[in-house]
C-alpha cells in the first residue's frame, strides 16, 4: 500500500503555525481561554466516531418510543421512570422503590466497566461515547456547516462584526439552541408516556416540571456542548484526574512514536530527520487543542483524531502509518511500534475488573430472577404491647402489608402458626374474616388483631409465623413475628 | 510571589510559594473560573439582601423578597386544609355508621382521629390508648359507659362527671367513710367482689354476698355484671380500672372513686369528635 513518494513530498504538506494550548506558560496565574478551531479530518477513527455518535444518539432519542405490552392498566412504554407512581419499568422488569438497589447494582457495574475499558484502552469512554464528546461533535458539525472549516472560522472570529458575521453567528447559535432543546426535550420522555407527553408539551398541557427540566437541560446542553466544550473535560470533569489510577503500562493509549518521529522537521533531506514533518496537523485537528507529541496529557480525551490526521500525512509523504497511534507505555519505553500480538488484554487488573463485573452481574441477575411477585410485611403494635380482654384473653395487634406485584387483583387468606387457639380478627371487615383482596400492582395494608387465652402463652414472647395464601394460585408468602403477653 | 523558579522535574514555573522546600507549580486557572468565583461572591451578597440571612439581637434581617419558611408552611397547611374541605363537609353531614361504611371517610376519620387523640387524649389514656391505673384502656373490650360507636361518641362529647348538662354522671357512695358499712362488712364485700372474677364457684357461699345484694346490686347488677347505662363497672371480668387487688377494692368501697373526663363538645369541633369516636372504636374493643 506504500507508494513511492516524490523526494519533496514532505515540503508539499501544509504546515500550520499553531501552538498547543497547554504549552508551558510563565508568568500569569490566570489564563484567558484560547479558542480552538478543530479542523475537519477524515479517516478510520473519524468514521468509527461518526458511527458511535449515530448509535448513541439513536439510543438516546428512540428509547422512550419503544413499546412493551404489560396488559391493561399498565404503561406500555418499554423504559419508563414513573415518579408519581414510584415505579421503574425496563422491558419485562418492574422495579418498586424498595428495590432501588438494582439501580445501585447497575451503577456499580457501570463504574467497573468504565475501569475495565480504561485499563484496556485508556479513555475510550471520553473519546468515543461520553455525551460531552458526542454533543460537542454534533455542535461542531453545525459550526463547520455554517462558518466553514478551521481557516474560515479563524478569519470569521477575527473579522469585524459585519452583517454576514452576525447572521452566521445567529444561525449557528439558533441551531445549537434547537439541538439543545431537543436534547432536553428527549430526556423528559423517559419519565412519562412519550406520545402523550409530546402532545402535551406542544399544547402547553404538560406539567410545570417537564418544562423546567427541558429548560434546564437546554441551557446546560447549549452551555456545555456549544460554549464550554473542552473546558468541561479539562477543568470540570473529575475523570481525567482519576484515570491515571486506572491506566497501567499495558493500557492502550494514543501516543506519538518519539524514536521514529524525532528529530522532526521539514526538508527533502530526510536522512538526518525523523518521520515527523512537523506539519502540526495533529494539533489543528485536536478538539482539546493539545499536541500529542508532548506525551500523555491530562487534557487528552483519546479521541484518536490526531491518528487519522497523521496517517493522512504519512500516506502523502510515503511513510508507514502509525507515527501516532495506539500504543502501550511499556512499548513506548522500548521505542517500538505496537504489534497486535503484543497487546495483553488479560492482565491481573483487567481480569479482576472482569471478575468483579461478572460477580455483581450474577448477584443482580439471581436476585432479579428469584424475587417474589408477592411479599408480606408484618409490623407488630408496640404501643400497647398487648391488651388484656375482659375474659382474660391476651390480644396483640399487627399491621399486615401485602405487596402484590402482579398486574391482576389477588385474594389471600391469612393463616397463623405457632399460637394455640388463635382468634384472628380483621378490622374493617364486617365478618372480621382473615381474607384480603389486593388490587393489581399495589401495596395494601390491613389491621389484624390476634387473641388467645392467657394459659396458651408460656412466656412473655411467643414466636409466630403469619402466612398468606393466594386463593387462586396457592402461592404463599410468610413473615415471622412474635406474640407478646404478660408472661406466667 | 517573588521567588519564581523553574521546576527541574516538570520544567514548569512555580508560583513562588514554598513550604519547607515544597514548591507549588503554576498551573494557570482559567479566567472564567475566577469570574465564576466572583459571581458566587456577588450571589452570596445578593442572597443576604434578598433572603432572610443575618441574626440580629432580637430579630433577623428579613430580606427584600419577604421569603419565610413559616409563611410557606402555613400556606402548605392552608392548601392541605382546602384540599380536605370536601372530606370535612361530608364527615360533618354523615352519621357515625355512614362514616364507618365509606372507605374514604373512614380512612380520613382514622387519620384525623389518631392525630386528635395524640393531642387531646393521650395525656390520660396514653399514646397507645392503653390507659393506666384509673384511666380506662381503650383497646380492650371492657367499657364503662358502652362500647358502640354512638356510646363512645356521647362519652367524648359530654365527658364523664364533667361540667356539662348532658355529661355522664354517677356517684358511688363511700360506704366505709359514711359508715353505711362497718370495716368488717366492707372486708366481706371486698372478698365477694374479688371472688366474682377469680373464683366464681366460691363466691355464692361467701358472707359478703347478701351485703353486696343489699348495697351494690342496684348499680353493679346481680353477680356484679355491671350496667353500662349507669356507668357501673363489670366486677366479674378480668379487667380492673384501679388495679391492685383486694386492698384497692377495700379502699374503693370505703372511700369511693370517681374519675373525670372533660366534655369535648365546645373544645373540639363536631368533625374532630366524630373522627375521635370512630378512631377509638377501631382500636380493637369497639362493639
Amino acid at each position: 500500500m506504500q507508494k513511492p513518494a516524490p523526494p519533496d513530498a514532505a515540503d508539499s504538506v501544509e504546515t500550520v503555525d499553531v501552538k498547543a494550548l497547554n504549552t508551558r506558560v510563565t508568568g500569569a496565574l490566570y489564563k484567558k481561554r484560547e479558542k480552538i478551531f478543530p479542523r475537519r479530518v477524515r479517516g478510520t477513527f473519524r468514521s468509527l466516531k461518526w458511527s458511535v455518535m449515530a448509535v448513541t444518539l439513536a439510543i438516546y432519542y428512540l428509547t422512550p418510543w419503544l413499546r412493551w405490552d404489560r396488559g391493561p392498566g399498565a404503561p406500555d412504554q418499554a423504559i419508563l421512570i414513573d415518579m408519581p407512581a414510584r415505579r421503574f419499568y425496563f422491558f419485562f422488569i418492574e422495579i418498586w422503590p424498595q428495590e432501588i438497589y438494582y439501580i445501585t447494582g447497575i451503577l456499580v457495574i457501570a463504574a467497573l466497566a468504565l475501569f475495565l475499558f480504561t485499563s484496556v484502552a485508556g479513555r475510550v469512554w471520553c473519546g468515543y461515547t461520553c455525551p460531552q464528546t458526542v454533543w460537542v461533535d454534533l455542535f461542531l458539525i453545525i459550526e463547520r456547516f455554517i462558518e466553514g472549516d478551521r481557516n474560515a472560522r479563524i478569519r470569521l472570529e477575527n473579522d469585524r462584526w459585519t452583517l454576514s458575521k452576525i447572521s452566521k453567528r445567529l444561525a449557528k447559535h439558533a441551531i445549537w439552541l434547537i439541538i439543545a432543546a431537543m436534547t432536553g426535550g428527549a430526556w423528559v420522555f423517559y419519565f412519562a408516556d412519550a406520545p402523550t407527553l409530546l402532545v402535551d408539551l406542544f399544547t402547553l398541557h404538560a406539567d410545570e416540571i417537564a418544562y423546567i427540566t427541558v429548560g434546564v437541560l437546554t441551557a446546560t446542553t447549549y452551555a456545555l456542548g456549544g460554549l464550554a466544550r473542552e473546558q468541561v473535560c479539562t477543568y470540570m470533569c473529575p475523570w481525567p484526574r482519576i484515570q491515571s489510577a486506572m491506566i497501567d503500562e499495558e493500557s492502550l493509549i494514543i501516543s506519538y512514536q518519539k524514536q521514529r518521529g524525532e528529530p522532526r522537521g521539514k526538508g527533502g533531506q530526510r536522512d538526518a530527520l525523523g518521520d515527523c514533518v512537523n506539519c502540526n496537523q495533529c494539533v489543528v485537528v485536536c478538539p482539546m487543542g493539545i499536541d500529542i507529541r508532548d506525551g500523555m496529557q491530562l487534557e487528552c480525551i483519546s479521541c484518536a483524531l490526531c491518528v487519522d490526521a497523521c496517517n493522512g500525512v504519512m500516506d502523502k509523504v510515503g511513510k508507514p502509518r502509525g507515527l501516532i497511534g495506539y500504543n502501550t507505555l511499556a512499548n513506548l519505553d522500548k521505542g517500538a511500534e505496537l504489534q497486535r500480538s503484543q497487546i495483553r488484554l488479560l492482565r491481573p487488573r483487567t481480569i479482576l475488573y472482569g471478575v468483579l463485573i461478572a460477580v455483581v452481574a450474577a448477584i443482580m441477575l439471581a436476585a432479579l430472577l428469584t424475587r417474589p411477585a408477592l411479599e408480606l410485611n408484618v409490623q407488630r403494635d408496640r404501643n400497647p404491647l398487648f391488651v388484656k380482654l375482659s375474659n382474660g384473653d391476651i390480644r396483640n395487634g399487627y399491621t399486615v402489608k401485602i405487596l402484590n406485584k402482579v398486574h391482576q387483583i389477588r385474594h389471600f387468606r391469612l393463616t397463623l402458626d405457632g399460637l394455640p387457639d388463635p382468634e384472628i380478627k380483621v378490622i374493617g371487615r364486617q365478618d372480621h374474616a382473615p381474607l384480603f383482596a389486593v388490587n393489581p400492582d399495589q401495596l395494601a395494608s390491613f389491621r389484624v388483631l390476634i387473641s388467645t387465652a392467657k394459659a396458651n402463652l408460656l412466656s412473655e414472647t411467643t414466636d409466630i409465623r403469619l402466612r398468606i395464601i393466594d386463593r387462586d394460585s396457592g402461592v404463599t408468602a410468610e413473615n415471622e413475628t412474635v406474640f407478646r403477653g404478660p408472661g406466667q | 510571589m517573588s521567588d519564581k523558579q523553574i521546576d527541574d522535574v516538570s520544567g514548569m514555573e512555580t508560583t513562588g510559594h514554598e513550604w519547607d522546600g515544597i514548591r507549588e507549580l503554576n498551573s494557570p486557572l482559567p479566567r472564567w473560573w475566577l469570574w465564576t468565583y466572583y459571581a458566587t461572591i456577588i450571589w452570596a451578597v445578593a442572597y443576604w439582601i434578598a433572603m432572610p440571612a443575618w441574626p440580629l439581637l432580637s430579630d433577623y434581617t428579613r430580606g427584600l423578597l419577604g421569603h419565610s419558611q413559616r409563611a410557606q408552611l402555613s400556606n402548605q397547611i392552608a392548601a392541605v386544609k382546602a384540599g380536605q374541605a370536601d372530606l370535612i363537609a361530608r364527615t360533618a353531614k354523615a352519621s357515625l355508621t355512614e362514616i364507618q361504611a365509606d372507605p374514604e371517610l373512614l380512612e380520613f376519620a382514622l387519620a384525623g382521629g389518631r392525630s386528635a387523640f395524640a393531642v387531646n387524649c393521650s395525656q390520660c389514656h396514653g399514646s397507645g390508648a392503653s390507659g393506666g391505673k384509673g384511666y380506662p384502656n381503650l383497646n380492650d373490650d371492657d367499657w364503662l359507659w358502652g362500647g358502640t360507636v354512638a356510646q363512645i361518641h356521647a362519652s367524648i362529647q359530654y365527658g364523664i362527671r364533667a361540667d356539662h348538662d348532658e355529661t355522664r354522671f354517677n356517684e358511688m357512695p363511700a360506704f366505709g367513710r359514711d359508715e353505711i358499712l362497718n370495716p368488717q362488712q366492707v372486708d366481706a364485700v371486698a372478698d365477694y367482689v374479688m371472688a366474682l372474677s377469680q373464683n366464681p364457684g366460691l363466691a355464692d357461699s361467701l358472707p359478703g354476698k347478701p351485703l353486696f345484694n343489699d348495697q351494690c346490686v342496684a348499680c353493679h347488677g346481680v353477680g356484679g355484671k355491671g350496667d353500662k347505662e349507669l356507668g357501673a363497672p363489670n366486677l366479674s371480668d378480668a379487667i380492673w380500672l384501679h388495679e391492685g387487688g383486694k386492698p384497692v377494692v377495700v379502699d374503693i368501697i370505703t372511700n369511693s372513686r370517681s374519675g373525670v373526663m372533660p366534655a369535648w363538645v365546645g373544645r373540639l369541633d363536631q368533625v374532630a369528635i366524630k373522627q375521635l369516636a370512630v378512631y377509638v372504636h377501631s382500636l380493637g374493643g369497639g362493639k
